[in-house]
């Protein structure tokens, strides 16, 4: 079929921006070799946080469907890891990708239910499904129960430099190929009928753009991706119990960084994610003040800027840093010409 | 005496203007009907008299002197200026008889109460427990009228009495305005119905793309000054 | 066979502080459509105001009632009014958004307050107190009073909606918000009014809770699942149909618990997932979706 979207153009900020982002991950890549060990975890951690905030705004930002559930599929991801990593003994870096495919399975049950639900009713939906898969885990006795299990098992058989920088160059594929799957998702024909579903679902939809497969498919991406995510920080944290695996703290980081960094936008998570991580640092030995406070900055934020800190730079700068906007150009001289 | 002045009115739907300077005036006791096509700005011009758009200053609109162009429309109902709004809008979860007694919230104090209405209505009041939208579309229409008449208004803003109903049906519900107007309410009429319009006014606008183009007695305007007004060709 | 009865009983008394905890989320979604995410935190937050009462003065927790529904009252025309009318419009993430961070800043300002230790408001022997019917049946004093409340509070409801200018007003408003304000309703002010009677509900439901069981901050999340479950089993906008869906998921997760005590929320949440696959509106519901 022939091309006929408009093309999304960038400017000079774009370019930048691009190789810049692109310089980061190499440098934060090549930590392993030069970094401290703390460091390495931090800066991890930053990148998982940052995948998952991505695939929550994808879901949220440019789905429109408010999850407060996808914490679901990162404990399965981090179960996933417990079933194959530690009980099947299968290299747990390479269990991340099949976390991701075990959480995208997963989904097809459970959208099939809650996308009998709509708007807040949905979000809640989303919830209890998570609080049932917690609930069901903490249940199950082979798994750990209420307690859980020390996945240190699967990991020990790996030197520590090798596990330290794998998970490190994991933490940096996810959270920037999540940002990269964003951002070409975004430019390709499907992201222009996820902008519109987002804007109105009616015209959307008289359009010949299929709502349903669009939601399904936004839905199931996000799980994956949550999922792979799940795999890793479990690696990290050694430990999976049905507490801390499916707790809704998760959608709470994801809520904070999406939206005091921009929601819809793809540099939002980014800005998020730093703030995020120095609030906690600024704020840390004050005990939960700084959730506290990330709260109110998130709600000032929705009230009265509701594009977050991104959202007033792009006012102030006109900054696009990943573009995905269309602009439509006409070439005048071509009409003329043909008449 | 004039009750309503208006002044220069601009309206916006967002970044779209819908009134370019409207300069228009209601006499006391007087019917305007105001004509135009479809998007010509009509309903645009009813809602902002009614506080739901608001007018770029508060003096493009006087209603007995008073500035009301930034008042919302909550209030200005309570200073005596009340819409039936196009389409009716009666309120489901309300019954016939609840519909009307919402229109009282206001609290202003005249002759039109319940017994009333049902005296200018009477088939109203068969199926005054009934739910308002199980009406037909006529009685619905009755009971938007009474609604708005509940609220003792000084100036009645009617929009599209007619749409969607049968000859026979709008014939009755305009019969009924002399015996609104009986009580001294000043009537601006919107219609697409021009031979309706012409008959009830005494006087008349038309508007087109959003300014006012013909102005004027009914019998001292041609058809095809009408039409010219109307269509713009 | 007794003992099933007597089940099925405590399960529809549960379900009547199901259904107290629940008629605020309906109330406020009923007439200004939108769900507060903070719901259960605020429950919880009038809870802590009696406990903060109680304990130091030594004051009977139903005391408490009276100082803790005004004051709520009064927070929820404030929040309604200063924050949450900025988020009603067409959209609807901001109001989901922002109750969602507001329940954040609840749950951890109460954790700092507070700490995270888990209290109950005592209330002697009432809380363990029951009533014997015939054939061994027993039924709780403390309960059943709760049940009692709350089929007090949904009658009142019922009387305001149906009789009063107020309640004309509400249906209106949540009808119509604009053709609303024709007849000079001031929405922005009914829905602040709407916002405080819901969160007078809530107080009392929230003082009931930390009655029947120990609470703690976090407490609030868990709770609004419920009050959620409630609301959707029973139909969106429905107040008697709240009623209804308290006591199915009361009734669920008591019999749930009976078979394993792992087992007795999962039981309610099937409940609300299988009435979800069938009947996605709820069992009655009323209010149309906008």
């Amino acid at each position: 079929m022939k091309k006929n979207t408009p093309d999304v153009q960038g400017g000079p900020a774009s370019y930048i921006g691009v190789a810049v982002w692109v310089m980061l991950l190499v440098i934060a890549a090549s930590m392993p070799w030069w970094a401290e060990r703390a460091n390495l975890r931090l800066l991890a951690e930053f990148f998982y946080m940052l995948a998952l905030a991505q695939m929550w705004n994808l879901l949220a930002g440019y789905g429109g469907m408010l999850s407060v559930g996808q914490q679901a599929y990162i404990g399965l991801g981090g179960y996933a890891l417990v079933l194959l990593g530690l009980r099947a003994g299968i290299n747990p870096f390479l269990v991340v990708p099949l976390a991701g495919l075990v959480a995208g399975v997963a989904a097809l049950p459970i959208g099939f239910v809650v996308f009998r639900l709509r708007g807040a009713y949905f979000a809640v939906g989303t919830w209890v499904v998570a609080e049932v898969c917690r609930l069901l885990l903490a249940n199950t006795t082979s798994l750990g129960g209420g307690s859980g299990l020390s996945v240190i098992q699967a990991v020990r058989d790996i030197p520590s430099w090798w596990r330290e920088a794998f998970t490190l160059w994991m933490a940096v594929g996810l959270g920037g190929g999540a940002t990269l799957f964003v951002y070409l998702l975004l430019r390709s024909r499907h992201g222009l009928a996820l902008t519109a579903v987002r804007d109105s679902e009616q015209a959307a939809e008289s359009l010949g753009i299929s709502i349903g497969r669009i939601k399904w498919s936004v839905y199931v991406a996000s799980a994956i991706g949550c999922g792979m995510t799940g795999a890793l920080i479990f690696i990290t944290k050694l430990r999976v119990s049905p507490e801390a695996a499916f707790s809704v703290d998760w959608t709470v980081a994801m809520f904070f960084i999406v939206v005091i960094g921009g929601i819809g936008t793809i540099e939002g998570p980014i800005i998020g994610a730093v703030i995020y991580f120095l609030l906690r640092e600024v704020l840390n030995g004050f005990g939960s003040w700084y959730l506290i406070v990330m709260g109110a900055v998130a709600v000032g934020f929705m009230l009265w800027s509701p594009k977050g800190v991104w959202g007033l730079l792009v006012k102030k700068f006109d900054l696009h840093l990943f573009p995905v906007q269309r602009r439509l150009r006409l070439n005048i001289k071509k009409h003329l010409g043909s008449q | 005496m004039t009750i309503l002045e208006v002044h220069n009115l601009t309206s916006f739907y967002g970044d779209f203007q819908a009134l370019y300077g409207i300069d228009f005036q209601l006499g006391e006791g007087e019917t305007v009907a105001v004509i135009g096509s479809n998007g010509a700005g009509k309903s645009t011009f009813l809602r902002t008299l009614a506080g739901l758009l608001p007018a770029a200053a508060a003096d493009n609109i006087m209603l007995s002197g008073v500035a009301i162009g930034k008042t919302p429309a909550h209030r200005i109902i309570g200073m005596g200026l009340a819409l039936v709004p196009e389409g009716r809008k009666l309120f489901p979860s309300l019954s016939v008889e609840e519909n009307l007694m919402i229109g009282a919230y206001a609290g202003r104090s005249g002759p039109w109460n319940l017994m009333r209405i049902y005296e200018l209505f009477p088939v109203l009041k068969q199926r005054r427990n009934n739910p308002a939208t199980a009406l037909s579309g006529g009685q619905q229409q009755m009971v938007a009228i009474g609604r708005a008449l509940m609220s003792n208004p000084k100036v009645l803003l009617c929009d599209e009495l007619s749409l969607g109903l049968a000859p026979v049906v709008i014939r009755d519900i305009y019969e009924a305005l002399p015996g609104i107007k009986a009580e001294g309410i000043s009537v601006i009429v919107v219609e697409q119905d021009i031979g309706q319009a012409m008959k009830v006014a005494d006087r008349l606008y038309c508007f087109q793309e959003g300014r006012v183009s013909l102005e004027g007695k009914p019998s001292d305007l041609s058809r095809d000054q009408i039409s010219l007004a109307y269509f713009g060709v | 066979m007794t003992q099933w009865i007597n089940i099925l009983i405590q399960g529809a008394l549960l379900g009547g502080l199901y259904a107290l905890l629940a008629t605020g989320l309906s109330l406020s979604f009923g007439i200004m459509r939108m769900i507060n995410i903070a719901h259960g935190d605020l429950a919880i937050l009038a809870a802590y105001l009696a406990l903060a009462i109680a304990e130091p003065f030594g004051v009977n927790p139903f005391l408490t009632l009276l100082v803790v529904v005004p004051v709520m009252a009064v927070v929820g025309y404030v929040f309604q009014r200063t924050i949450l009318n900025r988020t009603l419009g067409s959209d609807i993430l901001p109001p989901l958004l922002v109750t969602f961070g507001v329940s954040i800043i609840i749950q951890n300002l109460l954790l700092e307050i507070f700490s995270a230790d888990t209290r109950s408001l005592k209330i002697g022997t009432l809380s363990t107190d029951s009533i014997n019917l015939i054939g061994g049946i027993a039924v709780g004093t403390f309960p059943l009073m709760v049940m009692m409340t709350a089929i007090g509070v949904l009658g009142a409801l019922q009387c305001l909606f149906s009789f009063t200018k107020l309640g004309r007003a509400f249906r209106a408003a949540s009808d119509d918000s604009e053709t609303a304000q024709l007849m000079g309703i001031n929405n922005k002010h009914i829905y602040g009014l709407a916002m405080a009677i819901a969160m007078a509900v809530t107080a009392i439901a929230g003082i009931y809770l930390a009655i029947s069981t120990n609470i703690n901050p976090a407490e609030g999340s868990a709770r609004l699942i419920y009050a959620f479950e409630a609301v959707i089993i029973g139909g969106l906008g429905s107040i008697w149909g709240t009623l209804a869906g308290g006591l199915i998921l009361g009734i669920a997760q008591s019999i749930g618990l009976q078979f394993d005590p792992g087992w007795g929320i999962l039981a309610g949440h099937f409940a609300f997932l299988a009435v979800l696959m069938l009947k996605p509106n709820g069992l009655f519901p009323i209010t149309r979706d906008r």
